[in-house]
């Protein structure tokens, strides 16, 4: 269904009165630049208050069905909302594993049981969901997850631990891959994936402090937890299709997702503002050559993530590697990110060794735990170098 | 708030589309690599029916007006064929030929007309631009004496030993103007050949001493011409390394998929592995700026938008070059450091064309004016 452009243009003028009134100011704590990074009460309460605001505005999965909570309208929409969300620096949307990650997956391949159950409260945020995938020994290799899950009547009883698990103690559900099965042949066939809860007897969420001294993590432990085998989907031993189908959403390959306002993203123009007024041998940072280098560089990489995601969509310009721009996005952003975050709180002189905390930090030390957080986009979702292996067998075609 | 990124428009026109696949397969089939290594050593460096197909299918003329005899598709559009040649390593004066076509066009001037006449008709044709080894210096060494007559020598000027017309910055008095020249008016021991570090190039010092040229250009537009002659340079030769890199992944990639050693094929270390990801990676930011880069050219003269592009285009692809021809020769092995595998060809040409109008700290610093200043 083409929307026409004057009807988008109409409804982007809506959008941007409606922020100009509802769009919350900084509170006087910091906010979390991803949904990664929710770390106190405070900062939760504050994000479920402003993600059902927008919600109940109708400016949330608005391509999702009405009986779902949705608007049943054109994917355009929720784009024209993400990016009015980017441009007011609103607060982030925080329920990604729900809203970008189970949502989409339910309705591509969830029961209506299941959708009818989960997908309003997702985007009310009356629900907060986490994804229990990583294991403390496996990391990134999802095929070895060795939490169990053994059938005992109508209920399975799960034993083992997750981590790195986000939002892990503040959410009410998880989508949890476990083993089922330990006797089969591939190891992939005996996992399987649950909608499991996590408010119930058994489940212990503990946060872990991260290298930016916030919380958001969690490691979280099962002992004789008992959960309905309601809540196992498609089927024993069917969990590797259904959380690779997940990584789609999570990597951005496939759509569907409620809203891709996750994070606030810092851009190339926010850090060359914020060098300008800096000094450097007694002028401004920008007189020095070798700066200037860097800086035209961290430019041109901006730009070639630009160009790239236009490209995508052009197929005479992406005959040769066709999957190829898509599998690397995650590699190259997050990669070039990094680098442009901690070169910009390099560029600070002595103040580049103040943090979050420190009366003269610039910014309240905004670049440098920037530059820690974005760690979590580097290695989360398989690290740039499981990244680089998947683009080099999946993209070029090398062996294994 | 503009950005600092600026434009981030991208398109590809249906016409540039069909030269890419025309191009790509012409390229396939006239230039395999035995063909390439057949001509490493004769005098011009490619073969003159290739060239004669190429003038027949009318791409010396792509960029110029209809008027004159071309297809007046724009510069854009010589992209597509230009990154395909890179692809297939095959030389001829096509790319010093759209040069000079664009630098004559871009003085406005009508008697460069003829001259652009006889370029979209297949004549090959060059500019001396060069005084020295400095792209960032005036290069207008070369004057006009009191009596008309031209007096100095201009250096590396590309294919002039096949080339029909010359197009000559120089100052006449105190101004810039274009001198052209024919061929058959150069003294028979005017020209004399460098030894390139790519034998697929051709380029030759030219000492136009005492000639008196029959067209001088000087107009107000000229400046601006050689300013985009220089970007338009910058932005061939990273369309032609985009394709030399691109072709280089593959084989190195080829190589990685059959070498065995220590009993596993090669290209399941991750020491190979991942820097042949970046070289993807770099193959895969070079076409975008490239085609970022056509798409914001005209006939009209350049606007900064475009400038960027051209630079960020030279500075992404003759890296990405450079990076690509080294670790082919290295990742080849014993084989690698011989003459007869194909990364020879490859590192060559990324020293080729790193220096080619400037290289990545010459557009880097332009370009911090343009982004920072």
């Amino acid at each position: 269904m083409a929307e026409s452009k004057e009807a988008l243009k109409k409804f982007q003028s809506e959008v941007q009165a409606w922020m100009k009134e509802n769009v919350p100011t900084e509170p006087d704590f910091l906010l979390p630049l991803s949904f990664l990074e929710v770390g106190t009460e405070q900062q939760l309460d504050f994000l479920r208050a402003w993600q059902y605001k927008l919600w109940d505005a109708g400016y949330l999965g608005m391509h999702w069905p009405t009986e779902y909570g949705g608007q049943g309208a054109d994917m355009a929409y929720q784009g024209i909302v993400d990016r009015e969300l980017q441009r007011f620096r609103a607060p982030i949307v925080f329920n990604t594993i729900g809203l970008g990650w189970v949502g989409p997956l339910l309705l591509d391949i969830g029961s209506e049981t299941e959708r009818s159950k989960y997908l309003k409260r997702i985007l009310s945020a009356e629900d907060i969901w986490c994804q229990g995938f990583s294991e403390p020994d496996h990391g990134s290799d999802l095929g070895s997850v060795q939490t169990r899950a053994v059938r005992d009547g109508d209920e399975y009883v799960v034993n083992g631990s997750k981590i790195w698990t986000t939002l892990g103690n503040y959410a009410d559900h998880m989508i949890l891959l476990a083993r089922t099965n330990t006797e089969v042949e591939r190891r992939y066939d005996g996992l399987s994936f649950f909608l499991s809860p996590m408010k119930i007897p058994g489940v212990e969420a503990v946060p872990i402090r991260k290298v930016t001294g916030e919380y958001g993590f969690n490691q979280v432990f099962f002992t004789d937890a008992r959960i309905s085998a309601e809540t196992l989907m498609v089927g024993e031993g069917k969990g590797w299709g259904v959380a690779m189908k997940t990584l789609e959403y999570e990597r951005g390959v496939s759509a569907g997702q409620a809203t891709g306002h996750w994070n606030v993203s810092v851009g190339i123009d926010e850090a060359i503002d914020d060098l300008r007024g800096i000094q450097r041998d007694g002028a401004p940072v920008f007189d020095d050559p070798a700066v200037r280098a860097e800086a035209v560089q961290l430019i041109m990489e901006a730009k070639a993530l630009a160009l790239g995601r236009t490209r995508m969509g052009i197929p005479a310009l992406t005959s040769d590697y066709p999957m190829g721009l898509p599998l690397s996005s995650k590699y190259r952003g997050t990669e070039y990110s990094r680098r442009m975050k901690l070169f910009t709180a390099a560029m600070q002189g002595a103040e580049s060794a103040l943090y979050v905390g420190d009366e003269n930090a610039h910014r309240g030390g905004f670049w440098q735990r920037a530059y820690f957080s974005n760690f979590g986009a580097t290695i989360g979702g398989g690290t740039s170098e499981v990244q680089c292996n998947i683009i080099a067998e999946h993209v070029l075609g090398l062996p294994k | 708030m503009s950005s600092v990124l600026g434009s981030v428009s991208l398109k590809f026109s249906d016409e540039q589309s069909m030269l890419l696949d025309v191009a790509r397969g012409f390229v396939n089939d006239k230039s395999p690599i035995d063909s390439v290594r057949a001509h490493l050593e004769t005098d011009t460096g490619f073969d003159p029916e290739v060239w004669a197909e190429m003038v027949n299918l009318g791409w010396t003329g792509i960029a110029l007006p209809e008027q004159v005899g071309g297809s007046g598709l724009g510069v854009g559009s010589v992209i597509p064929v230009v990154e395909a040649m890179g692809q297939g390593l095959l030389g001829t004066p096509l790319i010093s030929t759209t040069l000079a076509g664009q630098l004559l066009m871009r003085t406005g001037e009508a008697e460069a007309e003829p001259f652009l006449a006889r370029i979209a008709a297949g004549e090959a044709a060059t500019v001396a631009f060069l005084d020295g080894g400095d792209w960032g210096g005036t290069n207008l060494g070369l004057c006009v004496d009191q009596g008309g007559a031209l007096q100095g020598v201009k250096r590396m000027v590309t294919d002039a030993g096949c080339a029909a017309i010359f197009v000559i910055p120089c100052l006449q008095g105190d101004a810039v103007s274009l001198a052209v020249v024919e061929s058959d008016e150069l003294p028979a021991d005017a020209i004399r050949d460098r030894t390139l570090i790519d034998l697929t190039k051709r380029a030759s010092d030219v000492d136009f001493s005492g000639i008196t040229p029959k067209v001088l250009l000087s107009g107000d537009k000229v400046a601006t011409a050689i300013r985009d002659y220089l970007l338009l340079g910058a932005l061939l030769t990273a369309a032609e390394s985009t394709g030399t890199a691109n072709r280089c992944l593959a084989v190195i990639v080829d190589y990685l998929k059959t070498r065995k050693q220590f009993g596993k094929l090669i290209g399941s270390y991750q020491a190979l592995k991942h820097p042949s990801v970046d070289i993807y990676c770099g193959v895969e930011n070079a076409r975008s700026f490239i085609y970022h880069a056509a798409t914001l050219l005209s006939d009209a003269p350049l606007d900064l938008d475009a400038e960027s592009a051209c630079r960020m285009a030279k500075i992404e692809a003759t890296e990405l070059m450079s990076f690509a021809g080294d670790r082919s020769v290295q990742f080849h092995g014993g084989i690698g450091f011989t003459w007869d595998c194909d990364s020879t060809l490859f590192i060559r040409r990324a020293q080729w064309s790193r220096q080619n109008f400037g290289d990545a700290a010459h557009h880097r610093k332009r370009l911090a004016v343009l982004l920072l200043d």
